[in-house]
């Protein structure tokens, strides 16, 4: 009889489970019915990681303007910091149920998703609407195929970050070509400086020097070469590019363990004055700060040049590589969110977010904001490109990008001639198209 | 589980157990068949979670490894085995595999013996100290991998770590040591923080083997005019050949699904010269698209620890049961 009696208790247990979970769901159904004229928008955002929330803060504000004059409208914010947002969309996304608008870099992982349509196109919206505020080359990015699917509110330039205070020590004045610049590195390298920081370790900030040099050296013909099956990145473009780039690493200008090293080491090189160069995006000034010892960087002292030209190379000197931050919206997303996304590209916005998250911005006008910065200096070079190339990591499917970073790290190792790399990145590309 | 079927005579030859299950339906017969049903019943729950959450995604996984698939989408490109094919003619996927194969190795012949010597010397309360140094050396295996890997990133850095400090005592310049940047060293510079996070591990679980080796055993035998080396050879390591056999296990099952750390130093590079099975897989599959693949390589890992866990369970488990 005892072991009835258990029987008995767990079934009744059981039953009382089901009761519970059944009861949360009939719940949740209720919830429906009363609200269902108002409608929901889910947005995932970026923080900015350690505690930061100056990001959050601002699109809690948009959001409740938004909200106020859309009474209809809730919008629900995720902030996630980048490594986990990379994670979880990628979840989201496979389980068929991508949030309404969330952070994208555009490029080859944005037209994955749009190919398996997790997407949804805007062309119409993009056409009638947000043309009219942000330049169509910057949606461009956004875009595939004729067709767009969201929009940046930040769009950059990968270049020269320098230590003015450096280069006065050592008499160097900003190299314009390829040789002046391995002039300047054994310069800072016999007065004792780290000519470049790196952070190999990360991949990407050491593709950036790969990827400039092809396209200096081979122009927009090169890249659309490959990229359109004429030609391949085993071209001679790409393995000049590698050579060039062992001509600069046998100066060895980068700082003991670059390999090793991620792109907060290389930001605290150079924050902390120890680094004279390095290779990198518009949130260089921003990063570097943060990682320096005094939490301010070296401040004036950090200046801005375009990568140098090669000698002989077809690429213009105003040809840009850069990238941004921008949202796309998912499959289904509501109509509101099309709103939202325009409500937040707007002007005002778009001038803090130069504060908050020291971005260039894309609205048009808000770029006078940025007058007298170093920033301006970039927006002037993203808006001067004949050429505007997003990086190769974030333009090419995924496969490709990592390959062209490992390819790049082998090279810089030793671990693979520049015949080798290219092959790498082609072999990459080969089975991917 | 055919406990009743009507008119069948149950047979008289089958084992005991048996023959009280094929009984039909007496008293007894009863209360064996509500005992059974509380049995199914009560292990229902947690059978019907193990198989939602473990059995089915393992064959979901296998399942996909025949595919290329990018996660997304349909699985329509069938490769059959070509996954696996592919896996085994890339380099770096052997190096990943040697990398184990290394790790797992010197574990067994560095790790556990410096373990075990530390149990010896902290397990008894003989010397002043032995439990501060238990759990001074306990510590680090509290913290997890990933923290763990950020310390020795600074540890380890190469303009103001410690091997560049020790190397300004020797030499007069301040040379910079990165051995994390160095595809050569890098590997052993994450293997010594491998021991020294498990080192303690396994240390506990030796102490706890010795804590049932009386104590009078070895006086017995230091009296009988045997040598402390002969003691530890041929009383302790005897003694506890229980705890070793799963200190061991534990051990090669733990080398084989090593990320954390790795991943923390250095994401299996520089130039994947640190990559292990499980890096390999995140990088290979899960940064790359290539679910269909990733889910080949974590096959391939699911098959080497199942085949070492048979083999270890029937011939080295088994045996000592005996």
């Amino acid at each position: 009889m005892k072991k009835l009696g258990i029987m008995v208790m767990t079934g009744l247990l059981l039953l009382i489970l089901s009761a519970v979970f059944f009861a949360g769901c009939a719940k949740e159904d209720k919830e429906e019915v009363t609200e269902q004229d108002k409608v929901t928008i889910t947005w995932w955002a970026l923080s900015a990681g350690g505690g930061d929330e100056s990001r959050e803060r601002l699109r809690l504000k948009v959001i409740e303007d938004f909200e106020a004059q859309n009474p209809n409208v809730e919008v629900e914010l995720t902030m996630l910091e980048n490594e986990a947002f990379k994670q979880k969309i990628q979840v989201a996304v496979q389980a068929g149920a991508p949030p309404d608008l969330f952070h994208s870099w555009g490029g080859g992982v944005m037209v994955e998703y749009a190919e398996a349509g997790q997407l949804r196109d805007i062309t119409g919206f993009v056409k009638s609407d947000l043309s009219k505020i942000v330049g169509i080359g910057a949606l461009g990015v956004y875009g595939y195929d004729g067709k767009y699917y969201g929009s940046p509110y930040d769009m950059g330039a990968v270049g020269m970050w320098y230590n003015k205070a450096i280069f006065e020590e050592i008499g160097a004045s900003v190299p314009k070509t390829w040789p002046e610049l391995l002039a300047v590195i054994k310069k800072a390298k016999a007065a004792g400086y780290i000519p470049i920081a790196l952070g190999g370790g990360d991949k990407w900030p050491a593709h950036f020097w790969w990827v400039y040099l092809a396209m200096r050296i081979g122009g927009q013909d090169a890249f659309n070469a490959a990229y359109g099956g004429s030609g391949s990145f085993k071209d001679p473009t790409f393995v000049k590019a590698g050579e060039m780039l062992l001509e600069l690493a046998a100066l060895e200008p980068f700082q003991t363990g670059f390999l090793g090293a991620t792109y907060d080491d290389q930001a605290a090189l150079m924050g902390n004055g120890k680094a004279a160069m390095e290779l990198m995006g518009q949130w260089a000034p921003a990063t570097e700060a943060s990682n320096s010892d005094t939490g301010d960087g070296i401040g004036d002292d950090l200046g801005w040049f375009s990568f140098p030209a090669v000698p002989g190379g077809t690429g213009k000197n105003t040809d840009v590589m850069g990238g941004g931050n921008g949202y796309v919206v998912g499959k289904d997303a509501p109509d509101e969110t099309l709103d939202l996304l325009k409500f937040f590209l707007q002007k005002e916005y778009n001038i803090e977010l130069i504060d908050v998250e020291g971005i260039i911005p894309v609205a048009k006008g808000a770029e006078e904001a940025l007058e007298g910065t170093l920033n301006s200096v970039i927006a002037e070079a993203v808006a001067g490109a004949g050429y505007y190339q997003l990086y190769y990591d974030q333009f090419l499917p995924p496969a490709v990008g990592e390959a062209v970073k490992d390819a790049v790290v082998a090279l810089l190792a030793g671990q693979a001639s520049p015949a080798q790399a290219a092959a790498m990145v082609d072999d990459a590309w080969q089975m991917e198209k | 589980m055919t406990w009743v079927s009507p008119g069948h005579i149950p047979s008289t030859v089958e084992d005991e157990g048996r023959h009280y299950i094929m009984k039909p339906l007496t008293a007894k017969g009863k209360a064996s068949f509500q005992k059974h049903a509380t049995i199914l019943f009560l292990v229902a729950p947690a059978f019907i979670l193990f198989t939602t959450f473990v059995v089915l995604p393992v064959l979901q996984s296998g399942y996909y490894s025949l595919f290329q698939w990018k996660g997304l989408g349909p699985l329509n490109n069938f490769q059959g085995v070509g996954n696996f094919i592919r896996a085994f003619k890339d380099r770096i996927f052997r190096i990943a595999l040697y990398n184990n194969v290394k790790i797992v190795i010197f574990s067994l012949i560095i790790q556990l013996p410096l373990a075990f010597s530390f149990a010896l010397l902290v397990a008894r309360k003989k010397y002043t100290g032995s439990v501060f140094f238990r759990g001074l050396y306990f510590f680090p295996y509290v913290m997890a991998e990933i923290v763990i890997g950020i310390i020795w990133r600074f540890i380890y850095h190469p303009q103001h770590g410690l091997p560049t400090l020790f190397s300004q005592w020797f030499t007069a310049d301040k040379m910079e040591i990165g051995l994390l940047g160095d595809t050569n060293l890098a590997f052993w510079a994450i293997f010594i923080v491998v021991c020294w996070k498990y080192i303690g591990f396994h240390m506990i679980l030796y102490i706890a083997g010795l804590q049932g080796v009386p104590e009078e055993l070895e006086d017995a035998a230091v009296i009988d005019g045997a040598s402390k080396v002969q003691v530890v050879f041929h009383i302790i390591i005897p003694s506890i050949r229980n705890t070793i056999i799963i200190s061991v296990f534990l051990c090669i099952v733990g080398s084989f699904n090593l990320f954390d750390i790795v991943w923390a130093m250095g994401q299996g590079g520089p130039v994947h010269s640190t990559e292990t099975l499980v890096t390999y897989l995140y990088n290979f599959g899960f940064k790359r698209f290539a679910f269909g693949y990733g889910s080949a390589i974590a096959v391939i890992i699911f098959l080497i620890c199942l085949v070492f866990n048979l083999f270890y369970q029937k011939y080295i488990v088994g045996e000592a049961q005996k």
